[in-house]
């Protein structure tokens, strides 16, 4: 009774101690999450950079026994470079003109409500499925062979909603004034959207359809059951099995000898150079058109 | 009078069929999945010996095939669980050292450094846990058998590195940006004047974010939950090469068992014959059914506060 002097009473110790300890655990917890990704990162440099060689990146795995060093990735890294390109010239324009339309056209409409609905929901199918999906339509009903396209069919599947998200977004940040003042001197609507809206949210759509094909390059579940396994080099993506760089990851980990291993670290390392660089220019973009850059 | 004028330019019809028919494309490829599925699955299904539903075992390419969704649905379900429950803690603790912790010209950094997380393909955790985690478990794990079996999911006999641990451990790597990415929205949002208000009462830093963020982010934190969950169940490629890929049904996280819907149909594609590749399509529709609940659960609570849904 005595210590009352001032007015404001010092924050007692046991309530002083309790936020000492949640601030620990936060920073704690910050900790925790980035040791995987230092250890991840360091191991695949570490055990990786041994066979970044030539080879590696010139060879295929053709007549390489089951105990054999040597050998390459050349097939899987033309494999996924094919395979992602045809997934991204499927999937960018459905998804760039699905955005449009939910922008664009649709708002209050119930077909915009229950389209925006399901690009959610599809975010969250399982990349597997979306590879038995391809294995059951394509391969099955139809009759067709596994092939790089298959593959790539079962990549656009994952990256639409991702396309269609970012661009969406960006659209909307396209000013109305815009638009407006295109209307104002007669021009036609869909012309503003190509000739005024596509243009000013370029470099934007072009970051996300950056990151969503650095998103499905990693992909290895959906080619496992369209794409199938090859060991040699098979340039043709509509005919054949192919390889995919994750996929070749997948099959040299589960070999039982050290230099499968080897080179299963060597591919991952390239794998994850690949999705690095393309998040990185996607960024670069980004932050060079961002608008507090632009400065108008 | 104008606007018909303008309505009827040339192109504009064309133009806007596309986008709608590219809407509509989107929809027809969600119907086009569910439906293809359970064309292709009932055959199999049909040649099925015992019951899907229920039977623990996995044998579609014998004579007579008999397979059940039983042991991996359960696999998918537990490894699932693990991860979340250890994820959400420390992407919770992340989501709050971004949001009110880290230094503000740092926190932007940072939250890329997390969300780099995201960007590690799958296969790369997977060969990571195969290689590093699995042998690097086995201490660990002897502990926790050693001191803590008296709680029942540390039991068991037998422990190794290969375990459902191991794989839980690492689908909570992966899944942890996505919740720690909406965490983090959500809790940025939470409304300044409480914060502040809290602040000026004498509120530590601590009791304000417990009085006026925690209960604001409550719903946005469960749907990113829920959205991680839906992620972990559908994981395949890191699984399939940790899990021991056994049928069974053991709640012994230690032990070598452990199975999963996605890891199965992974592991037993190469040699499946036509009944074993309905079957595998057959496990796939329910991991597709089961993913779309979770999913659809989780944006209809995001959907009730809109803008939170941007981080997904």
């Amino acid at each position: 009774m005595t210590t009352v002097q001032t007015g404001i009473q010092p924050i007692s110790t046991g309530r002083r101690v309790k936020d000492r300890i949640v601030q620990m655990l936060v920073y704690l917890a910050f900790a925790i999450a980035v040791v995987p990704l230092l250890s991840v990162l360091w191991l695949v440099v570490k055990n990786g950079i041994g066979r970044f060689d030539l080879e590696f990146l010139t060879h295929s795995m053709r007549n390489i026994g089951a105990r054999d060093a040597g050998g390459g990735a050349y097939h899987a890294i033309i494999g996924t470079l094919e395979q992602v390109l045809l997934a991204s010239l499927i999937a960018v324009p459905i998804g760039l003109l699905t955005a449009v339309y939910l922008v664009e056209y649709g708002p209050g409409g119930r077909l915009a409500r229950w389209i925006s609905f399901f690009v959610d929901v599809m975010t969250g199918v399982p990349s597997v499925v979306s590879g038995l999906f391809v294995l059951a339509f394509w391969v099955l009903a139809l009759g067709m062979p596994f092939s790089g396209f298959a593959g790539a069919m079962a990549l656009s599947i994952l990256m639409m909603p991702v396309v269609v998200r970012s661009a969406e977004e960006m659209l909307r940040l396209v000013p109305n004034d815009l638009r407006e003042a295109a209307y104002a001197l007669g021009v036609p609507k869909w012309r503003t959207i190509v000739k005024v809206v596509l243009p000013t949210a370029f470099t934007g759509i072009l970051t996300g359809v950056m990151l969503a094909v650095a998103r499905v390059a990693g992909e290895t579940a959906p080619l496992l059951l369209t794409v199938f396994f090859t060991d040699s080099i098979n340039n043709d993506p509509f005919n054949g099995p192919q390889m995919g760089l994750p996929l070749y990851v997948f099959d040299q980990a589960g070999r039982p000898t050290d230099t499968a291993i080897d080179r299963a670290w060597t591919g991952a390392l390239t794998l994850i150079l690949i999705v690095m660089l393309l998040n990185l220019v996607a960024r670069l973009i980004a932050w060079w058109r961002s608008p507090a850059k632009r400065g108008s | 009078m104008r606007r018909s004028a303008f309505r009827r330019s040339r192109g504009d019809a064309p133009f806007r069929l596309a986008s709608t028919g590219a809407g509509v494309v989107l929809l027809a490829i969600m119907a086009a999945i569910g439906v293809f599925l359970v064309v292709k699955a009932i055959p199999a299904l049909q040649a099925n010996t015992s019951n899907f539903l229920t039977e623990k075992i996995w044998n579609p390419n014998a004579v007579e095939p008999a397979f059940g969704i039983g042991a991996l649905a359960f696999g998918t379900v537990l490894s699932s669980f693990l991860a979340l429950v250890i994820a959400t803690p420390v992407a919770i603790g992340v989501a709050l050292f971004i949001s009110h912790y880290a230094p503000r010209r740092l926190a932007a950094v940072l939250g890329y450094v997390v969300d780099l997380l995201a960007a590690v393909p799958s296969v790369v955790y997977g060969l990571w846990g195969v290689v590093f985690l699995v042998p690097f478990m086995r201490g660990p794990s002897e502990f926790l058998n050693t001191y803590f079996a008296w709680i029942p999911i540390f039991g068991g006999d037998q422990v190794v590195g290969k375990s459902m641990l191991t794989a839980s451990i690492v689908l909570a790597i992966m899944i942890l940006p996505i919740i720690a990415a909406i965490s983090r929205e959500v809790f940025l949002q939470a409304p300044k004047t409480q914060e502040e208000a809290a602040l000026a009462l004498g509120a530590t830093r601590w009791e304000m974010i417990r009085m006026s963020v925690l209960p604001f982010g409550r719903p946005g934190v469960i749907s990113a939950a829920m959205l991680g969950l839906g992620r972990a169940m559908g994981e395949t490629i890191a699984v399939a090469l940790i899990l021991p890929a056994t049928f069974g049904i053991s709640f012994e996280i230690l032990g070598p068992n452990g199975n999963s819907i996605a890891a199965n149909i992974a592991n037993g594609f190469g040699e499946a014959t036509a009944v074993g590749r309905g079957a595998l399509i057959a496990s796939g529709l329910v991991l597709f059914l089961i993913t779309l609940v979770v999913n659809m659960a989780a944006r209809l609570v995001i959907a009730r506060r809109k803008e939170f849904a941007r981080a997904a």
